[in-house]
């Protein structure tokens, strides 16, 4: 009993650092990577590494290392949870993931319709948790993975890919008509809200964040220059350093980057979810099982 | 010359980004709407307060969208249609 319970701490052990490594490897990144002259500027993600490829050159840029070292966290963090679970008896981690998936199956009930509980359960949750996490990153100063359009891009490329892969399952020619709907003359405008769903999603999503890192850069860059007029007049050091820049960005931090990281990743898994579950044909499948129940 | 046109880019940029931002109205008006009616319903059914403020939260994020959109073309405008324009400018002039 006891060495299995060292062997569990053990472990545990290596999930905790799972969950706190990453993140430290991407402040040490930010502060390797970032130059020495460079102030306070709004920049976009910086390109680590450039593969040549045939049609154009693969980017490995600081958003996609951020985002890789988020999966590790958060996979720590499920480890971490799950470890040592059991059937009868349980301790606060257990009780936490439960309560965490019970939460999420819940929402999911809430939101979808009945055939897809199951199975997309998985999928909202990895969406939201990837969104919160990588929104919560710039609390760490870390360039966060979601002010990147192509990361949300590429999220809402997937969101799309389901709800179409869900709409087609009535068959191709019921898929076609629905452009058609409700007279032909609308076939682009069907077309363009057809392509505006993944489009604002993705933007949404990445405005928010954005404008929270820029409005930030701007309130410390502002800040810096009221000290330095305010209290310039200090001797040496005394006087250059910026000290209204420490703590006051903090406040406007816990608006933009907590508050609005939490809903925005709500939303859009919210969304995923209502777009999902509104693609399914579910009348039309009913409908044509009606028909073939009448003609046996 | 060039002095002259690059000054008209940057000042057009610049005009530009604050003429999309006039797009922050619609949001605002809105939001606006979203928040009062919230706050009727609340005063009207006291015990749905949780999830009228959870819907209401929901419908803004929503609403916001189109201020959002200007806010990204105008942040867009000021920080990289400058060095994009100023790039072409040059390129055609053979500098």
């Amino acid at each position: 009993m006891n060495e299995k319970q060292s062997k569990l701490r053990a472990k545990d052990g290596l999930y905790i650092a799972m969950m706190i490594v990453p993140l430290v490897v991407a402040m040490i990144i930010k502060i390797v990577t970032t130059p020495a002259s460079e102030g306070i500027s709004i920049s976009g993600a910086r390109i680590f590494l450039e593969i040549p490829m045939p049609l154009m050159p693969l980017l490995i840029t600081e958003a996609q290392v951020n985002s890789w070292l988020i999966m590790i966290t958060i996979l720590g963090v499920c480890l971490f949870l799950t470890n040592g679970i059991h059937e009868n008896r349980g301790d606060w981690r257990q009780m936490g993931a439960e309560w965490l998936v019970e939460k999420l199956d819940g929402l999911v009930g809430e939101n979808m319709e009945p055939v897809f509980h199951a199975s997309y359960a998985p999928f909202v949750g990895a969406v939201m948790s990837l969104s919160v996490f990588s929104s919560l990153m710039s609390l760490f100063g870390v360039y966060p993975p979601t002010s990147d359009l192509n990361v949300v891009g590429g999220w809402a490329i997937l969101v799309f890919i389901l709800i179409t892969k869900n709409k087609l399952k009535a068959g191709v020619g019921y898929y076609a008509k629905g452009y058609l709907e409700p007279i032909p003359v609308m076939l682009p405008m069907n077309i363009i809200s057809e392509v505006a769903t993944p489009v604002s999603m993705a933007f949404r999503h990445f405005g928010n964040v954005l404008s929270g890192s820029v409005i930030s850069a701007l309130v410390a860059w502002a800040l810096a220059g009221a000290s330095a007029a305010l209290l310039g007049w200090l001797p040496g050091f005394l006087g250059e350093f910026p000290y209204l820049r420490v703590g006051l960005p903090a406040i406007l931090s816990a608006y933009f980057d907590v508050f609005s990281g939490c809903i925005q990743a709500f939303i859009f898994s919210m969304l995923t979810m209502l777009y999902i579950s509104g693609a399914y044909p579910g009348d039309e499948l009913e409908a044509r099982k009606a028909r073939l129940a009448q003609q046996h | 010359m060039l002095e002259l046109a690059i000054g008209i880019i940057l000042g057009c940029c610049a005009l530009g980004a604050g003429c999309a931002m006039i797009a922050g109205i619609g949001p605002g008006i809105g939001e606006g709407n979203a928040v009062a009616k919230a706050c009727e319903a609340i005063g009207r059914q006291p015990e749905c307060k949780g999830s009228v403020t959870s819907t209401m939260i929901m419908g803004c994020a929503i609403a916001e969208t189109t201020g959002i959109y200007a806010l990204v073309v105008a942040i867009l405008l000021i920080f990289v249609a400058p060095n994009t324009l100023v790039g072409v400018l040059k390129a055609a002039l053979g500098l």
